[in-house]
């Protein structure tokens, strides 16, 4: 950024000369050290940073103490706080009514796997053009602690029980129905899911990304699998997660053979310095392979573990004019009187 | 006319009888899967275009193929539609349900039938005429396989025979439902022409029901309502569908997108509209409320097991104050019910559909014709009033086939409700979502997506404020839901008006509304014809109920409210609304068995409470 010679020091702005201020919503209502004010602070950087215009985003969210959080951040953008488990349907029909909405849903284990596993399972097959975050900290918090259904096995509440149910994998899930970004970051690991949440916004197409984001409050004591001592203990970085944005015009150099580089629909890029070895994240049975892995050695795998720039999104497919339906004129939507008549008499 | 006055003589032919003409029930009782629509549908054109009025009601099983089914074509030249109780001409294809189709006749009744079934031998009081349907079927249809559903043809040609149907005209209605298949249309037509040869040299007319030519079709067109209801959301600008496939609502949608695709394709190749088979009624709704906060026009259309999934997303629409429109065709409830059956059950849960203090508005069409008005003034309510508008049509209604005007091409432009624009906002600065600006209730809303840095709200099921705020303090929550009401009382002067036929002599007025007019209108003539009875009569539109109910109810000391459900649930709806004192005047006659209520069954229910 330039600067002028001035009394005051011009505050910084980003490329469409918004404050980060601008992109801020109300004051959380969360507890102090929850996962979830984390990851919307992770929201508010990287939609200040990728320049999105606060009034062309939409917000979705369901039930439960994650779903709480839109009204967290970026307070220039609509929101819909809807039912429970039922936010990907919201999301669908406000997408397809305005496709030029950036549309986020922020929601959580319960609200995704228990009574919303039909329609998250729906969304990603569709491969809507959605960035939907899971903040997942393993255990219903609204409701004082009782075991979500990504749980893991052996893990413990607070009052000793242990959870006897196998856990279900989010990603793994998002991936075999058709999501084509599927990654998973922990609430603690600022750069990651910075970076992670950047990529997202220059997808098109579902973004599906599981968040570790611990309970203080009903999960986060010894025994369990989801707290922030376990995290970090146990956390596997497949990949370190850099992002480059199309408008920045850096040319870093890199050997192929340490990274691999995806170019986003924006033209953004997507870099992903090898940890593994031979890692490829548009290869979905290696992902799937690698999240089983990671189950059995109880690792917390992080990073992106599957992407692909070039299927067809749900809005392409329905081939939807370019103005948003939302506000076609009467004149587009009414057909004519000569239309009618001809209906009727194809019916005489 | 409904019962036959001369009793028939087997052997003397029809002069013994008088001549009845253009007013008979005929009856096709065959297997589903078996082709017979297409042989009903000739039939039933083919009286349509002899000028004579003319509906067809089909009444099909739960079922692909292989279960018993029977179509009813009742003629009637004095334009009575509703279904008729007795059978006038029974044709009788399916073998396992043929005696007792032939036992449930009244005397005097005809039967076409198969000849191996030899069912003359069930009855002697009615008149047979047995047909080798095998036999003649091998020479028109070479093919074997097909003569299964070649051989439905053979009674639409033995029955234009003895019904003194033109052939020309069954011809053109053959023609018109094979339109672009030439070849089947002409086997076709040869097993027509088969029948209708082997009845004029084999037998003899001792029945008295003939078709003759009559000028009350003119202009008319034959539709079914789920058809008009889809060219009614079409006409009505809407923008965005979402369905999950129920019967009897899956029509309607499986229409609309055929309309739209021709119809609402731009310039540009691209589709004005989308449409999303959901995975379940939950999420179809979710989408249309999604879609409607959004701004679009949308819809969905179901039956009463997806109207009970819906109930939490009505609720939330009906707080958050987000418009929707929903189809009901209803059906047989409760549970799974009898889902291929006609019912209107359906009328005080969707009134209330949703926990907590929640009503809606309810539109009852009654005709294809207001199934496409009500379609325009259903999304327009609907934005109107941010809130769902429930369409109550019926699987009578949606269906079968009824004879209607042309419908005329709306003149109301479209009504998008109260919606600040980016323009807007500049003017005023700011806005307040919920907030009684104007005094009737309703607030001004944004869309997403509106480019002023005041536009957003926060939409939220849970207790708000008048600017959308979380708020959990009791003036704030009451205030809200008072204003929400208030709406509702302010939609009483903008629903549809009901449809009032009254002398203002008679102190017995008859409330209907849907599909159960059809029965009124025959009742009220049973009435007047046969007991010297007047009565008054009131069809309902819509709900909440305006004025003219009320002063209607005032008006009359008796008031039988009739309708398609057990409970008496619209006389329920109806004694919630009107002063205490008059409860007492309203009675309720109640039909459940999932066939179209008939005129003859209200008459007498009405003469005998009358009587008591």
């Amino acid at each position: 950024m330039a600067t002028t010679p001035t009394d005051a020091p011009k505050p910084k702005v980003n490329r469409i000369g918004l404050q980060v201020i601008d992109y801020r919503g109300g004051k959380t209502t969360l507890c102090a050290g929850c996962g979830h004010n984390a990851i919307s602070e992770r929201i508010i950087d990287a939609m200040y940073e990728m320049g999105i215009k606060p009034e062309g985003v939409a917000k979705f969210s369901g039930i439960g103490c994650s779903s709480k959080t839109p009204a967290y951040f970026m307070n220039r953008s609509h929101s819909f706080n809807s039912v429970h488990g039922r936010m990907p349907s919201v999301a669908t029909g406000a997408l397809m009514a305005n496709k030029r909405l950036l549309g986020i849903g922020v929601t959580g284990d319960g609200d995704t796997v228990s009574i919303g596993a039909g329609q998250f399972v729906h969304l990603m097959r569709r491969n809507l053009p959605i960035i939907y975050v899971i903040e997942d900290n393993g255990c219903y918090g609204l409701t004082k602690g009782q075991f979500s259904a990504t749980a893991d096995l052996g893990s413990t509440l607070k009052s000793g029980v242990i959870n006897d149910l196998p856990p279900v994998d989010t990603c793994m899930l998002a991936i075999q129905l058709g999501a084509t970004m599927v990654g998973r970051s922990f609430s603690g690991d600022k750069k990651q899911l910075h970076a992670m949440l950047k990529a997202a916004l220059a997808h098109k197409g579902t973004v599906m990304l599981d968040v570790i984001s611990p309970c203080v409050t009903f999960n986060d004591h010894e025994g369990s699998t989801k707290s922030y001592k376990y995290v970090l203990e146990h956390e596997e970085r497949l990949h370190e997660v850099d992002f480059v944005p199309s408008f920045e015009n850096i040319s870093v150099e890199y050997d192929p053979g340490t990274a691999f580089d995806v170019t986003m629909h924006d033209g953004s890029r997507l870099r992903l310095r090898k940890l593994e070895e031979d890692y490829n994240p548009t290869d979905k049975i290696q992902a799937m392979t690698r999240l089983m892995e990671a189950h059995v050695n109880g690792e917390v795998l992080t990073g992106v573990f599957y992407i692909n720039s070039k299927a067809p999104n749900f809005l392409d497919m329905l081939n939807i004019t370019d103005q948003p339906l939302a506000t076609l004129p009467e004149s587009v939507v009414r057909p004519s009187r000569e239309v009618l008549e001809k209906c009727m008499e194809e019916l005489r | 006319m409904a019962t036959i006055d001369v009793v028939p003589q087997e052997s003397s032919g029809h002069l013994g009888r008088k001549r009845v003409v253009n007013d008979m029930s005929i009856q096709v009782a065959t297997v589903n899967g078996s082709g017979s629509q297409s042989s009903n549908s000739v039939l039933l054109r083919s009286i349509f275009q002899m000028g004579v009025p003319v509906s067809g009601k089909n009444l099909f099983p739960s079922n692909i193929a292989g279960l018993p089914t029977w179509f009813t074509i009742r003629a009637n030249k004095d334009g009575y539609i509703a279904r008729k109780k007795e059978i006038d001409l029974l044709i009788a294809m399916n073998a396992e349900t043929a005696q007792d189709d032939v036992k449930s006749l009244a005397p005097g009744a005809s039967v076409l039938y198969d000849e191996p079934l030899a069912l003359d031998r069930v009855r002697d009081d009615l008149v047979f005429y047995s047909v080798p349907y095998d036999k003649l079927v091998a020479p028109v249809c070479p093919e074997a396989k097909l003569r299964k559903l070649v051989k439905n043809m053979i009674y639409v040609g033995v029955a234009a025979h003895l019904l003194d149907i033109d052939m020309n005209e069954v011809e053109k209605a053959l023609r018109r439902q094979f339109a672009k298949k030439v070849k089947a249309a002409n086997l076709n037509l040869a097993a027509v022409k088969a029948g209708y040869d082997y009845a004029a040299s084999n037998l003899i007319k001792r029945d008295p029901f003939v078709i003759a030519r009559m000028d009350k079709t003119q202009g008319k067109i034959i539709i079914d309502g789920n058809s008009a209801a889809a060219l009614g959301c079409m006409f009505a600008g809407c923008t965005v569908v979402t369905w999950y496939p129920i019967t009897p609502s899956s029509s309607l949608v499986e229409t609309l997108i055929e309309y739209m695709k021709e119809h609402r394709i731009g310039p540009d190749g691209k589709a004005t509209f989308a449409i999303v088979q959901a995975e379940d009624e939950l999420a179809a709704v979710g989408m249309v409320i999604g879609a409607a906060w959004a701004g679009a026009r949308s819809m969905t259309a179901t039956a009463g097991p997806g109207i009970s999934l819906m109930a939490e997303f009505t609720g939330l629409a009906y707080y958050v104050e987000i418009p929707a429109v929903i189809w009901d065709i209803q059906r047989v409830g409760p549970s799974t019910g009898l889902p291929t059956r006609t019912s209107q059950g359906d009328v005080l849960f969707t009134a209330f559909l949703g926990h907590g203090d929640t009503k809606h508005i309810l539109l009852f069409p009654s005709s294809p014709e207001e199934c496409f008005t009500l379609a325009h003034d259903a999304f327009d309510l609907a934005e109107q009033f941010q809130t769902p508008v429930f369409v109550m049509s019926d699987l009578d209604l949606g269906m079968n086939n009824w004879m209607t005007d042309p419908f005329t091409y709306p003149d109301k432009p479209i009504n998008r409700g109260k919606v600040l624009t980016k323009e807007d906002l500049e003017k005023v600065g700011n806005f307040a979502r919920y907030k009684d600006i104007d005094g009737d209730g309703i607030p001004y809303r944004t869309l997403p997506g509106t480019d002023h840095p005041a536009a957003a709200y926060f939409a939220r099921g849970s207790g708000h404020n008048e600017k959308g705020q979380y708020s959990e303090r009791p003036d704030d929550f009451e205030r809200n839901l008072e204003r929400i009401n208030k709406k509702f009382e302010t939609a009483r002067s903008f629903v549809p008006r009901p449809e009032v036929v009254s002398a203002g002599k008679s102190k017995i007025g008859i409330i209907a509304f849907g599909t159960t007019h059809w029965a009124i209108t025959e009742c009220r003539d049973q009435l007047r014809n046969e007991h010297k009875l007047e009565t008054d009569y009131l069809r309902l539109k819509s709900y909440p109920f305006t004025h003219e109910v009320h002063d209607f109810i005032e008006q009359h000391d008796r008031l039988y409210v009739v309708e398609q459900n057990r409970d008496g649930q619209m006389a329920t709806l109806l004694k919630l609304d009107i002063k205490p004192e008059l409860t007492p005047r309203l009675r309720s006659i109640c039909h459940i068995h999932g066939l179209p209520i008939d005129a003859r069954s209200v008459t007498d229910e009405l003469m005998m409470m009358e009587s008591e």
